[in-house]
């Protein structure tokens, strides 16, 4: 190793890397991990709970579980993993010093400061008010005050992160214009920004009415700025995510963009429309208008939705374009088939690109249609279409990074290859059942957030129909599945962090079938617009754009045969 | 590669892959379609949410659901009134912890006014088995015009957390046949 100045030079991708970037990326990292250990074992026993059959917790319980999950994997081990990923993508990939690494650990301390505390809060029970904390159901001060200190912590990230950019740019620590993994780094910031503000905006006035300085919270007014916060995150997440993915096709295959231009417009179309996603969540809403409703929950003409369409061509492409330059470019799909399937950070990459399009994308899209919104509206298909997303999406993705931050970053050689191989696909096979029989379920009209569909305690009572029941059971199972998966990671991540072997100083690793910048060499350059073939990639995206459109009318359909209302 | 800074300076000006171009023109017209098909739905489309609302006090939608239980109820199930409104009438229902109320019996294929409140906690409107959800905020009255179709007995699911005994809270919408 070459230390100057704090400095150390990669031996795998000759980046320089800067000590403190490196210390904060571990910290925020291992952080991330101990939530989503604590957050998912919320989830099991959330879904064990809904298995009518096995109706694991009381009712107190469950929503104070719900209340917690929700809390501890989509905001905090997200957030923090998602700080890991802004260092990353400044310090590392620019060759540059990380701006004000005190401000950066006074990030990581308010986030876990305040993670902490509205853990705790919810823990002593008097604050199930689920992640949405809609009013006037009130909160304990402790739960609004430690997600205000958790968001002004992430605040203070995007600074250092946007701080670290300025520095790299004076000192130019690199040539041209930033890389794209980069870029789709500054869309997730820039949107955190906004969606952090929005917190604030509502967080605040709600902090002081729980501690009787403000006498009212207007409900509506409260969902729509609340939502800017709640329903934008998710897009820090999806443009995190996309980096990603571009970053381990890069790592992995040595893939390059099919064109910069394309992909960095996309990136740009997050951050123009995809704020508008507040109004996801009032479509059924009173005193919101119709006009206001369709241009806001399209994005202005579904124009962030093109931007993730985009992505959807350009990362399987760039793929596909990588592997046949190395030729592998009999038929449609050899570059495909000969993909490095057994390395999990490929594998979790590409099934997270796939069901984060087929699963989560297209039921998105369909939900968020105005009238159609009136036969999904707060059932199981909600959260069903968010696991897709959010997990089989965002959190995939980043499990998959986290194979290949552990020997880059940690210097330490993966534990129990074996067990990594699999990982993915135990992931992967659990969260796509998560997902598909929870919109199977709200298709039938399973509500959620609620324990007991027998309506066993009610006044008068409503039978759902057995499908309904079954489709929770397979939920259970599959949640199991999921479960299994993420302990898997968990194992294997906490083992190679500890106790795996250590990667020498001058050690080179083997990052896949084509790792470091050399790499690159070997992909044709683009502006040869000629040579490029992706025939692979254009039927995958021919089959889902089938299926969106099949999937979008036959939701028509069934809306149309509901009572006349207007 | 995507980790690096372009290998092209310029890369704004490097022409587009026509593989790309189109599946850029394509997706762009298809959200338009889809933009413009909830827009058709409003001129042609049965099922569309009504944008009559108006903000009221909680004890003033109290007042209005016992006036209507007053004049129409018809009988009584268990602790609920069933309340048979005059077709072309106005329907009240409230949402409160832990219940809707009151029951409701509609005639097929009469068209009614339907008002949705809560008096305390936001609660979700939930008609099973037809799967219409409907957000229900207090201090918010929401009007809609509905036709049941169909006849039987449907049950109403509160679909919003609502607090500690929030899966016990239904209730009950019949539709008989026209007299």
């Amino acid at each position: 190793m070459t230390t100057t100045n704090g400095f150390r030079i990669c031996p795998t991708t000759g980046l320089k890397v800067h000590g403190a970037a490196e210390s904060l990326i571990k910290a925020n990292a291992v952080v991330a991990v101990v939530f989503l250990l604590i957050g998912g074992l919320f989830g099991l026993s959330i879904a064990l709970t809904r298995w009518p059959a096995v109706h694991l917790l009381p009712a107190d319980w469950f929503y104070l579980a719900l209340t917690a999950h929700g809390l501890d994997v989509l905001l905090v081990w997200i957030i923090f993993f998602e700080m890991a990923v802004l260092y990353f993508a400044s310090a590392v990939l620019l060759n540059c010093r990380l701006a004000a690494p005190r401000w950066a650990w006074a990030q990581f301390g308010l986030m876990l400061v305040g993670a902490v505390m509205v853990n705790v809060a919810v823990l002593q029970g008097n604050s199930s008010v689920m992640f949405t904390s809609y009013p006037p159901l009130q909160a304990s001060p402790w739960f609004y005050l430690g997600l205000i200190l958790f968001a002004v912590g992430a605040l203070i990230g995007c600074a250092v992160f946007f701080g670290t950019l300025v520095v790299a740019k004076d000192e130019k620590t690199y040539q041209g214009s930033v890389p794209l993994v980069t870029f789709g780094a500054v869309t997730a910031a820039i949107i955190a920004v906004f969606t952090l503000a929005s917190g604030a905006i509502i967080l605040i006035p709600t902090w002081l009415w729980s501690v009787g300085l403000v006498s009212n919270i207007d409900p509506l007014m409260y969902k729509l700025v609340w939502w800017g916060m709640g329903h934008s995150s998710q897009q820090i997440n999806v443009s995190a995510h996309v980096a990603v993915w571009y970053a381990i096709g890069a790592m992995v295959l040595g893939a390059k963009p099919i064109s910069e231009k394309v992909s960095r417009t996309a990136f740009l179309l997050y951050i123009l429309f995809l704020q508008l996603a507040s109004a996801h969540h009032l479509l059924v809403e009173p005193g919101v208008s119709s006009s206001w409703k369709i241009f806001n929950t399209s994005y202005a003409m579904y124009l962030a939705v093109l931007g993730s369409m985009i992505h959807g061509l350009t990362v399987p492409g760039s793929i596909e374009a990588a592997q046949r330059a190395k030729g592998f470019n009999k038929g449609m799909f050899e570059w495909l088939r000969k993909a490095p399937w057994g390395n999990p950070a490929f594998a979790g990459m590409f099934m997270s690109l796939v069901m984060f399009g087929f699963l989560g994308g297209i039921s998105g899209v369909v939900m968020g249609t105005e009238q159609i919104n009136l036969i999904m509206h707060n059932t199981l298909y909600v959260p069903g279409h968010f696991h897709a997303t959010v997990v089989a999406g965002t959190t995939l993705a980043f499990m998959a990074i986290t194979y290949l931050l552990v020997p880059l970053i940690f210097r330490r050689h993966v534990m129990f290859p074996k067990v990594a191989k699999l990982q993915p696909y135990v992931f992967a096979i659990g969260i796509a059942g998560i997902s598909l029989f929870m919109m199977g379920a709200g298709t039938l009209g399973v509500p959620r957030r609620h324990w007991d569909i027998t309506f066993a305690d009610a006044l008068t009572t409503f039978q759902f129909s057995p499908a309904a029941f079954l489709m929770l059971a397979l939920n259970g199972l599959s949640a199991i599945l999921a479960a299994l998966g993420g302990a898997m990671y968990i194992v294997v991540v906490v083992a190679s962090v500890f106790f795996g072997r250590r990667i020498g100083d001058t050690e080179k690793v083997q990052l896949g079938p084509a790792t470091g910048t050399q790499a690159a060499a070997a992909v044709a350059s683009y502006g040869s617009a000629g040579t490029l073939r992706i025939p692979g990639t254009v039927m995958l995206v021919g089959v889902f754009f089938v299926s969106f459109v099949l999937y979008y009318f036959v939701n028509w359909k069934y809306l149309a045969e509901l009572w006349p209302l207007r | 590669m995507a980790i690096t800074p372009p290998s092209e300076r310029l890369w704004w000006k490097e022409p587009i892959h026509k593989v790309e171009l189109i599946w850029v023109i394509v997706a762009f017209l298809w959200g338009v379609a889809m933009f413009f098909t909830m827009i058709w739905w409003h001129g042609f489309g049965q099922q569309n949410m009504s944008n009559e609302a108006y903000r009221i006090q909680p004890y003033q939608f109290a007042e209005k659901v016992d006036a209507m239980i007053a004049a129409h109820t018809v009988r009584q199930e268990g602790a609920f009134p069933v309340v048979k409104p005059p077709p072309g009438g106005d329907v009240y229902l409230m949402g409160r912890v832990y219940m809707w109320w009151p029951m409701i019996e509609l005639e097929k294929g009469q068209t009614y006014r339907l008002h949705l409140s809560s008096i305390d906690l936001q609660h979700g409107f939930s008609l099973q088995p037809l799967n219409i959800n409907i957000q229900v905020h207090p201090g918010y009255e929401s009007v809609m015009t509905i036709t049941p179709t169909s006849s039987g007995e449907f049950g109403i699911v509160c679909n919003e957390y609502c607090g500690l005994g929030h899966h016990t809270m239904t209730g009950r919408i019949y539709v008989v046949e026209r007299t």
